[in-house]
């Protein structure tokens, strides 16, 4: 598998840390030390598929690719616009992309991951090229009062374009169920005139030092049993591209990895926490800026909701 | 191991955390209140004792007081 594009999509209008002030109590100030934020961009009137079909755009445009010559469109995303249809199958019909497979991958903020991974096997089975993308509206799936999970998350879309070329991507998807409770969003209201259980809360709700023990823990010990599965050392690692949960969780990872902090980029402080799209928008950030140079080694890293983590070494000739 | 030596390593992680001298840190010492530790320093201080003691603090175990961390580490590790 080989991406051979990147791209990605924030919706214009920006909220800076200030600007939530009058929502609850908080301060730029505690927001950027317990966080790393100091902005997020939120959706006015654009949908989760608005988002990711610009990114389809931009990696078809780029690319100088038909639409119909895809083989696949794969969303990764906690926020779609309706349980049915897809995010993707909306992107696919805009897009015109007629010969597509279309289908959403809900893992949180590990699906970036784990759909690049679904793609990697589409490819080794005889696919040609196909779109990956992470598309997020979070802002719909906050609750606006509560201080300590509102600040954290942002909206936006990333992509790439793959194809099956280079080898195979050597990768580990782990979940853990019995952990699911920790982060919830999204409860799905009964509206059954035999309904009588309880409804699934509908706001994102989070069992913060459980999720930050899972975030630096085991995502550092998935990551080690990745490379030590492929004979590397994370110090063989050029970059570490992993998701954008919170500055203090990547610097932590650093550390227990032992390598330089300068190795986990990242792009929190403007994009906050944008779930499954974080990995590929902080992907297409570090391609334009040329902060992707000429890497041999490339980590990929999501965790979250699930719980979930995905890994992947990415390897170039 | 003594409940001594379990404090003299536990002043050791919560003064590197959070960049204080060890003799700030003492059993009745609040992280929150008298340190200013966040609930994220809180996080990697449990993070590092876990590692060091190869123990599990559970998420739902409050853990307030340098002294909380102490007797918890004693009566599991």
């Amino acid at each position: 598998m080989r991406i051979s594009q990147t791209a990605a999509f924030l919706p214009p209008k920006t909220v800076p840390n200030a600007a939530l002030t009058p929502f609850f109590d908080t301060s730029d100030e505690w927001i950027r030390t317990r966080t790393g934020i100091a902005t997020r961009h939120v959706v006015t009137r654009e949908t989760n598929a608005d988002l990711a079909l610009a990114v389809a755009q931009r990696l078809v445009t780029q690319a100088g690719c038909d639409p119909q010559a895809l083989d696949f469109i794969i969303v990764a995303t906690m926020s779609p616009d309706y349980q049915t249809p897809s995010v993707a199958n909306q992107v696919q019909g805009a897009l015109g992309a007629t010969n597509a497979a279309a289908f959403d991958v809900s893992a949180a903020c590990a699906g970036f991951v784990y759909a690049l991974d679904t793609a990697a096997g589409l490819l080794a089975r005889g696919a040609t090229q196909g779109l990956v993308i992470g598309s997020e509206v979070l802002s719909r799936l906050v609750d606006w009062h509560d201080r300590r999970t509102a600040v954290l998350f942002g909206d936006g879309a990333g992509g790439v374009l793959v194809t099956a070329a280079g080898p195979a991507p050597v990768s580990r998807l782990r979940s853990f169920g019995e952990d699911w409770a920790r982060l919830t969003a999204g409860g799905a209201a009964n509206h059954s005139p035999f309904a009588t259980g309880p409804t699934p809360a509908p706001m994102f709700a989070m069992d913060g030092r459980a999720v930050f023990h899972f975030a630096t823990q085991t995502v550092a010990s998935e990551v080690q049993a990745l490379l030590d599965g492929a004979g590397l050392a994370p110090q063989a690692i050029d970059q570490f591209v992993m998701h954008q949960a919170n500055a203090r969780i990547l610097s932590s990872l650093a550390k227990r990895l032992a390598v330089p902090a300068e190795r986990f980029p990242s792009n929190i402080a403007t994009v906050a926490n944008t779930s499954a799209a974080s990995i590929p928008i902080l992907l297409h950030e570090l391609a334009q800026t040329g902060a992707l140079p000429t890497w041999h080694h490339l980590v990929l890293g999501g965790f979250g909701g699930g719980l979930n983590v995905g890994t992947m070494l990415l390897t170039q000739p | 191991m003594t409940n001594d030596a379990i404090f003299t390593k536990v002043q050791a992680i919560i003064a590197d955390q959070l960049d204080k001298e060890p003799a700030a840190v003492q059993l009745t010492t609040d992280l929150k209140n008298d340190l200013a530790a966040d609930s994220l320093d809180v996080f990697e201080i449990i993070n590092e004792i876990e590692d060091e003691f190869d123990v599990t603090i559970e998420a739902d175990d409050p853990i307030n007081t340098v002294a909380d961390l102490v007797d918890y580490i004693g009566k599991t590790a």
